[in-house]
């Protein structure tokens, strides 16, 4: 491809550290977010939620909730009836937005309520009567998998019996057990990892408006408005065109705004009272109602050589779901083993259905766990064959043409760079002290592609409006600003890129899998392309000379050749400025399937301290490396590797849903769910590799999932150097990390 | 419910306003005076996202009733900068890419405020403990101590120039 020379090409902008468009309204409390919308008569939406972790609903009595003054509109599910075509596609966001019969979790909306004011909202709610009949629940992974487990979805068959194992996937080749055969060393492990939420500090929120004409509107924060429109516009019969989702700014999102969790029902309520509803969730219904990732159970083996070749690697993964099957222990099969060529590899991941929060993508999905299980089996086999475990990876280490576990022949990929990197890095030679430990650990993740289109529009004075159609998580407007202007040869400040709501622009994939600036700056720099063509055209014009003789450089047209001479270059802002006489507007669109996502790596370093009375680690140093193939923006790269590894030492360390034995979540508050703050994290280095994209024109791969990725292996290898125990159980929160050390030194 | 009638001043403007008596300031100032930078990210004082300055003292904003206010002076991001100069918080956010989703930030300008206004010379750490009640879920925090570090430089030399032009140095 002729884009591919690009990439080597010397770039004027792309790179520089420019301040983001939306930056002054979100230091001056300008930004609006998803609860920040008002419209006139709006009510007040509430959802009433399942105490029960699994029950029958045998009556849902709304009658004294209806008759209550300023009570607009009471909804349960006879309010949205199935029209996905009989249980057919999005018919579980359907049963998940409002129980059919069921509640299957702790928190399980079973109906809700639109009133003029939040006082009487409440009140209504409490009016509302519901007969459960208690049903048998699990919330455990291991104990659903059991032959006498309750069975959360009645229907779901494995071996021909009822079970809660409603998928198992495998990958790998050549012959495990060959290769475990030619081992000097086998390590077999398990493990454990507790569920975390994402942890948006922006709940959930939607204003919704719908007329009885069946037009709608949608203020929603969101990491994908078109696929909310096409899931919102199935489920309550609707024109796709005639319901209008705008993405709000996005207080944080990870993979779980990628999901409708309540949207259809603020619509289904504005339906019925004929009135604008918002609707807002608390933080304890985002705990309960909304995201959060697997809880797992895993056993890995490792087999190798004395050299420290690999012979063969296994690894059984067990990942629930919540209560509706998703691809979830797939994914996790299919990331294990990414990192590393190996001649005789298997993963078999099963999905496995329990009576929790249906759970959403987070970050990554399910490479974080699987990581934790292979590659602190790395660091055992390491030890055990007396290698130093960058040495051991660096010797399995997948390289271009090597062959993924999971299927794929990898092109240029960035795992050993980002290797060796950490060999070579002073953090790694940096003296420890007493209690310290260091660990390091590699990730992978695939990264995405998908639909995308963007609209490019030259005003008459010279300046840009760009309209993209992926959602802005954390600085992408000023990216795709820095493309534009790159593209076009035009400064930054001259580009204004807006993201346009779901009647500006044809459809764009959900802003996941680190796709936002990989799509939607192939979408930009082929829309500024198309653009520069119309201005090629206008100058030939302005000129009258044929447009073949017309070429775009700096900003400029210039005309070739010794004849055109005498023409002097036509800047950007002087052709716009005779556009409405050289055949109107000049602008410039696209529309893709962004194929050919890079894949990305990063490995990272971590020291810990551990109280060994307390069991309580601080983290010390951290270290992120990582492959982003060009980053345009270096400080919102690097702020995606911080806050990823971040989210990562939460996981690792601290964050975890706790569940009773009445199945009830007893933490649904960021009091007793708590994330990493400030006082628990030291500054995060971080060293940005590009290792160029080849299906990229400027190079880029994903930047945002992969850092979570390695955190917990990293972490659990330092704190386990730190007390010489093995934690294989996360959170390694303090009470574990005792018991640890108290049973190595009991037995 | 009969409503409490409440007379403050909100970023230096009087403010009067009628609120149910259980009504949070959070919930007076986003709902009745139209001022959304406060953010309700837990509404049990967890988070810091709506974080304001009432007399002088940093507090969650869903933790103060709307009635608590009468005669008090509350500061809140919007009113953080001078006219169209920024505050050199804000500057200093957007310089160092303190931000990415930008719903944790209005609470942290006010809480870094209200350290600085404390203590205009923190070490690191002061500033990571004086910051620990705002939870940021993107950052790792660590471009926001950054910022808040160059803030307070900022500020230090500038009290400097006007210390110096006040004495006539």
């Amino acid at each position: 491809m002729a884009e591919q020379s690009y990439t080597d090409q010397e770039f004027k902008v792309i790179g520089s550290r420019v301040r983001r468009p939306d930056g002054i309204d979100k230091v001056t409390g300008r930004a609006r977010y998803g609860a920040d919308a008002f419209a006139p008569g709006q009510l007040v939406g509430r959802i009433l939620r399942s105490p029960h972790a699994h029950a029958k609903i045998k009556k849902i009595d709304t009658s004294r909730a209806e008759k209550m003054k300023g009570v607009k509109a009471v909804i349960t599910c006879d309010d949205l009836p199935d029209l996905t075509g009989g249980r057919g596609p999005n018919y579980d966001i359907l049963v998940n937005c409002m129980a059919r019969g069921t509640a299957l979790y702790h928190g399980h909306a079973v109906a809700a309520v639109a009133a003029v004011d939040e006082p009487t909202a409440r009140k209504a709610l409490k009016a509302i009567k519901v007969e459960y009949k208690t049903l048998p629940h699990v919330t455990d992974v291991d104990a659903a998998m059991a032959e006498d487990a309750p069975i959360v979805q009645p229907g779901v068959e494995h071996d021909g019996k009822p079970s809660n194992i409603v998928n198992v996937s495998q990958f790998g080749h050549g012959d495990v057990e060959a290769g475990f055969a030619e081992a000097d060393v086998i390590i077999e492990k398990s493990y454990k990892t507790e569920q975390t939420h994402q942890g948006y500090i922006e709940p959930h929120a939607c204003l919704a408006s719908m007329g009885p004409d069946g037009d709608g509107e949608l203020w929603v924060t969101t990491q994908g408005h078109f696929t909310f429109r096409t899931v919102c516009a199935q489920l309550l019969g609707l024109d796709i065109a005639k319901l209008k989702v705008t993405s709000s700014e996005i207080g944080g999102g990870f993979g779980g705004k990628t999901h409708v969790w309540m949207e259809p029902l603020a619509l289904a309520m504005s339906r019925k009272a004929n009135r604008p509803v918002k609707l807002v969730m608390g933080r304890d219904e985002v705990f309960m109602g909304s995201g959060p990732t697997c809880s797992t159970s895993m056993d890995v083996k490792i087999g190798a050589k004395k050299d420290g070749t690999i012979t063969a690697g296994l690894a059984t993964l067990r990942y629930q779901d919540g209560p509706f099957p998703g691809p979830w222990g797939m994914l996790g099969g299919m990331t294990a083993w990414a990192c590393y060529d190996l001649p005789n590899v298997q993963a078999v991941a099963y999905d496995v259905l329990v009576n929790r929060p249906k759970v959403a993508a987070y970050r990554a999905p399910s490479a974080p766990m699987a990581a934790f299980a292979v590659e602190s089996t790395m660091d055992l086999v390491a030890d055990k064959i007396g290698m130093d475990p960058v040495d051991f990876r660096l010797k399995n280490v997948a390289k271009e043409g090597s062959k993924a576990a999971y299927g794929p022949t990898y092109g240029p990929i960035g795992i050993e760079a980002t290797l060796n990197a950490v060999k070579n890095h002073p953090h790694m030679k940096a003296k420890l002290g007493k209690n310290q430990g260091r660990g390091m650990a590699c990730g992978f993740w695939f990264n995405f592609g998908g639909q995308t289109c963007t609209d490019l529009n030259i005003g008459t004075d010279g300046t840009v409006n760009l309209t993209m159609g992926t959602v802005d998580v954390g600085g992408a407007r000023a990216s795709m600003s820095l493309i534009a202007a790159e593209e076009l040869g035009i400064p930054y400040e001259k580009v204004k890129c807006n993201v346009g709501d779901t009647s500006s622009l044809g459809h764009n994939d959900t802003t996941e899998g680190s796709r936002g600036t990989f799509s939607s700056g192939m979408a930009t720099i082929f829309a500024a392309r198309a653009a520069v063509e119309v201005l090629k055209q206008r100058a030939a014009l302005m000129w009258e000379i044929d447009v073949e003789d017309v070429e775009w450089e700096d900003g400029a047209a210039h005309a070739k050749g010794i004849e055109h001479s005498n023409l002097a270059p036509l800047t950007l802002a002087e052709i716009a400025k005779k556009s409405p006489q050289t055949g109107g507007p000049i602008a410039g669109h696209n529309e893709v399937v962004a194929d050919g996502a890079g894949v990305s790596f990063a490995s990272h370093i971590c020291d810990v301290e551990v109280d060994p009375e307390t069991g309580k680690s601080k983290i010390l140093r951290y270290t992120v490396v990582q492959d982003a193939g060009k980053a345009i923006h270096p400080d919102y790269v690097e702020g995606q590797f911080q806050g990823a590894a971040a989210q990562g030492i939460g996981w690792a360390l601290n964050e975890e849903y706790v569940y009773g034995e009445d199945g009830r979540l007893q933490n649904p508050s960021f009091l007793d769910y708590r994330i990493p703050v400030c006082s628990d994290l030291p500054f995060i280095d971080t060293e940005i590799l590009e290792i160029p994209n080849p299906n990229h024109p400027y190079g880029i791969r994903g930047v945002g999932e992969t850092s979570i990725v390695p955190p917990l292996a990293a972490i659990a290898g330092a704190v386990s150097n730190a007390v010489g125990v093995r934690l294989d159980h996360t959170p390694m929160s303090p009470p574990r990390i005792l018991k640890a050390i108290h049973d190595a030194n009991g037995a | 419910m009969s409503g409490v009638q409440v007379s403050t001043t909100v970023n230096g403007d009087v403010e009067e306003f009628v609120c149910h008596p259980g009504e949070t300031l959070l919930d007076v100032l986003r709902n009745r005076l139209g001022l959304t930078g406060a953010k309700e990210g837990c509404g049990t004082g967890d988070c810091g996202a709506c974080s304001v300055i009432v007399d002088g003292q940093l507090m969650c904003a869903c933790l103060v009733l709307g009635a608590e206010v009468e005669g008090k002076m509350v500061a809140t991001v919007e009113g953080l900068a001078d006219g169209n100069k920024l505050h050199p918080l804000q500057d200093k956010f957007l310089e160092h890419a303190a931000l990415q989703c930008g719903i944790c930030t209005p609470g942290f300008l006010v809480a870094a405020k209200a350290l600085l206004d404390d203590n205009p010379n923190p070490t690191e750490e002061e500033i990571r403990y004086a910051l620990a009640g705002n939870l940021c879920r993107c950052t790792g925090y660590d471009k926001i101590v950054r910022a808040v570090d160059a803030a307070a430089k900022d500020l230090r030399k500038s009290a400097g120039r006007k210390s110096s032009k006040k004495s006539g140095k």
